[in-house]
């Protein structure tokens, strides 16, 4: 049953890629194109959102896989994705700082040992407030600090709201660290530790892998992987559904298993953002950690351990290849 | 004072040609060299292992390179102040000191472009800010400003010069021949005629009127780089007017110490007088007294206040970790520089030169208390970050990189004397002339 969920989930948010797809003009891969009669109704019908947001019933034979897509040029990563704006809940009454979503992050991104993109922060406003887990990712702000003041374009926003960095182009100059409010950025202070396979990789700036010495680093919302419909590491990572990654204008966000429309969400559970006042306007929401699911104490077994060998990661993984 | 010296022209010529280093040149010259020679490895060894070798990190990602090149920035404002703001409001006794200050101006503004390159995480990309440069970036302004500054302040060191270019020439076997090709190659068209001298007049008075809005630019700008984020500590709008005073301080500050160097190890006591100290001294009594205002006014307000965001950082700056460092740039850099120079006794030689020294290293540490605490006073808290992130002293690479970006620019100075003539010798002459015939 709850595999079943699933499933209509990620062909839900494959039709809505396609759907938009088939919208912004290309109309090469539309499954619904005329004179595609060699397909035969099963009778199984899944219901789907259109981009308009209405609830459309569809045979499930008329569904087709997204082929794998070719890598994107540099010019279309800067570009984004059209008729998209993505956005993610962060729903902080669920979170017991099991941290998987950090393991997963800095794995499919090869973040340097002692580094993370995410970071999971013991929050506690002040001496009598309750203390909560926060994940906090790069806040892909409609307002991005960062990309204003940097000097060569390297760091950009795109049409879909996502926030990239271009490593070809990063001077490695820091200012977007300095600029940056919720200091999300990391720098690539030595030579990345990767494997000769992952080296070898070409580089793009959605997938921000190989990183490269010298260069800045930050969540990127896998825009490789919402490319083929599927969701961010760290949000099919969570085992407790903290994360809820969406689009705005289809209006709705899911986490892999459920799917809630955004407006009624941050409406019903007062979603808010992170340093409003500054004016950055931050595509990462928060939900409030009330009635939770876990206490606050039970996260902390699972506490951050600082990583001493910061500056020793590369010479011990050298060793043990 | 200096009606008692009536000097002729060839003796003037005599004291002011350049002179060749002593026993003590060379090794005031060779520690120089070496300390130069020791950042540059310490340099190589960056180029090798990436930025790893120094201590910054992610949370202080701008450490001591980028608070050596604001303090080089300040130390080349005072380029404008002595030559085009004396200038302009004809100041007389400036003559000996223009072009002490103006090449202070010159090396440190190239040293101060150089350590920010040595700042990059990918200086190989240098050419980016021109190939993808993002005109609303405040690095490109830094970048517009900085270069537009240097050929002004190279015009103006060059322009003064070649009149004098002209008198060394007379002078080969003293020089030696290859000056003597140099001087040539820098400045055989000048023949000194009469409309060469109104166009020269004319450059000059343009460029000292153009070279001070410029001056004011470069330094408001790189207080931008700083002002134009969020971070607590550097979010202000008295930034700019903050930076451009503090920086005329550190100048006269580094002004004054060369002054005392040349009055009394190259012996031109006759042109740098104590009249001159005197006067240098009650400007920089002046300057520190209007950099103290704007201290006030940068940590009073918000230490009224203490605002959440910015109370971690006031009360490490005022009792904390920093505070040591915070006092001393204060008191050092401007307070006790104050009580000792506004007395007639403090504005003798010997003590203006401990204080200008002073006032220089006070000026050094107060940009490294202005870059680094902040940095450390982020608005979520540090966490999940390895130990080493959350604190920050620099790494032995980047002190010798440091040093030896000081040593180059003194270098540059020590060079620059040895090859032409630190007090303008046509000037003086004409200005002797002017005195003699009333």
């Amino acid at each position: 049953m709850n595999e079943n969920i699933k499933q209509s989930r990620r062909e839900f948010l494959l039709t809505g890629l396609l759907a938009s797809a088939a919208v912004a003009g290309c109309n090469t891969n539309n499954p619904f194109a005329p004179g595609d009669d060699q397909i035969k109704p099963s009778g199984q019908m899944v219901k789907l959102l259109s981009v308009d947001g209405n609830v459309i019933e569809m045979d499930k034979a008329f569904l087709k896989p997204v082929p794998d897509l070719p890598p994107v040029s540099n010019s279309e990563a800067r570009r984004g994705i059209a008729g998209k704006k993505f956005v993610m809940v962060i729903d902080l009454s669920r979170c017991k700082n099991v941290r998987a979503c950090q393991k997963a992050c800095n794995h499919m991104h090869h973040v340097h040992p002692g580094q993370n993109w995410i970071k999971v922060l013991s929050m506690e406003e002040s001496a009598h407030t309750a203390p909560y887990w926060q994940p906090t990712t790069c806040m892909h702000c409609e307002e991005p600090p960062c990309v204003k003041v940097c000097p060569v374009d390297a760091t950009f926003k795109r049409q879909d709201g996502i926030v990239l960095i271009d490593s070809d182009r990063c001077i490695g100059c820091r200012f977007c660290m300095a600029a940056c409010p919720y200091s999300t950025r990391v720098f690539n202070w030595e030579e990345p530790v990767l494997t000769k396979e992952e080296a070898a990789q070409p580089y793009n700036p959605e997938t921000s892998t190989p990183q490269k010495r010298g260069t800045v680093g930050k969540c990127d919302f896998c825009p490789d992987m919402t490319r083929r419909g599927e969701l961010p590491h760290c949000v099919s990572a969570c085992p407790n559904g903290v994360f809820m990654f969406g689009d705005m204008i289809e209006d709705s966000v899911t986490n892999g298993t459920e799917t809630f429309r955004f407006s009624d969400l941050i409406k019903d559970k007062a979603g808010y953002r992170l340093l409003e006042d500054l004016g950055t306007k931050p595509s990462v929401y928060y939900l409030p950690p009330v009635n939770r699911n876990f206490p606050y104490e039970s996260g902390l077994e699972n506490k951050y351990k600082p990583d001493h060998t910061y500056e020793d990661a590369h010479k011990l993984s050298t060793k043990n290849n | 004072m200096e009606k008692s010296i009536s000097l002729k022209a060839d003796q003037i010529t005599a004291d002011l040609l350049p002179q060749k280093f002593g026993k003590r040149g060379m090794i005031w010259t060779t520690v120089l060299i070496i300390v130069a020679l020791f950042g540059l490895y310490a340099y190589y060894r960056q180029l090798r292992y990436g930025l790893i070798v120094t201590h910054m990190r992610d949370y202080v990602s701008w450490g001591i390179y980028i608070s050596n090149f604001v303090f080089f920035v300040a130390i080349s404002l005072v380029g404008s102040l002595i030559t085009a703001i004396f200038r302009l409001t004809n100041v007389k006794w400036r003559t000996p000191l223009t072009r002490i200050s103006e090449i202070i101006a010159v090396s440190a503004i190239v040293f101060a472009s150089l350590i920010i390159i040595v700042d990059m995480g990918r200086p190989e990309r240098f050419m980016n800010l021109f190939i993808h440069g993002r005109i609303q970036s405040p690095i490109l302004w830094d970048v517009l400003v900085i270069s537009t500054y240097f050929f002004i302040s190279i015009l103006l060191l060059y322009f003064p010069l070649l009149p004098d270019l002209k008198i060394l020439l007379k002078f080969k076997e003293k020089t030696g021949k290859r000056l003597n090709r140099l001087y040539r190659f820098q400045g055989s068209f000048w023949k000194g005629t009469r409309a060469q001298f109104r166009i020269s007049e004319r450059s000059i008075s343009i460029l000292c009127v153009l070279i001070i809005p410029v001056a004011f630019c470069i330094h408001t700008v790189t207080s931008w780089l700083f002002a134009t984020t969020y971070r607590p500590g550097w979010d202000s709008t008295n930034f700019g007017a903050y930076f451009i005073s503090g920086a005329f301080l550190a100048g006269a500050g580094a002004v004054v110490v060369a002054m005392y160097v040349f009055y009394r190890y190259y012996h031109l006591e006759k042109y740098i007088t104590l009249n001159h100290f005197d006067k240098m001294g009650r400007i920089v009594v002046m300057l520190a007294l209007v950099y103290l205002y704007f201290n006030v006014n940068e940590f009073l307000t918000p230490a009224f206040k203490m605002k959440e965001s910015e109370k971690g950082l006031i009360r490490q700056l005022f009792a904390g970790s920093y505070a040591p460092m915070f006092w001393f740039a204060v008191l050092v850099g401007m307070i006790i520089p104050i009580f000792i120079l506004v007395f007639k006794k403090g504005r003798r030689p010997f003590p203006m030169f401990i204080t200008g020294i002073m006032v220089v290293v006070g000026a050094w540490f107060k940009r490294y208390i202005i870059v680094t605490p902040t940095l450390l006073h982020p608005f979520l808290p540090m966490q999940n970050v390895p130990t080493s992130f959350m604190s920050y002293f620099p790494s032995w690479e980047e002190w010798a990189i440091d040093a030896g970006s000081l040593a180059g620019a003194l270098l540059v100075i020590t060079f620059f004397v040895r090859i032409y003539p630190i007090i303008p010798i046509y000037e003086t002459i004409t200005e002797q002339n002017e005195k003699d015939e009333h």
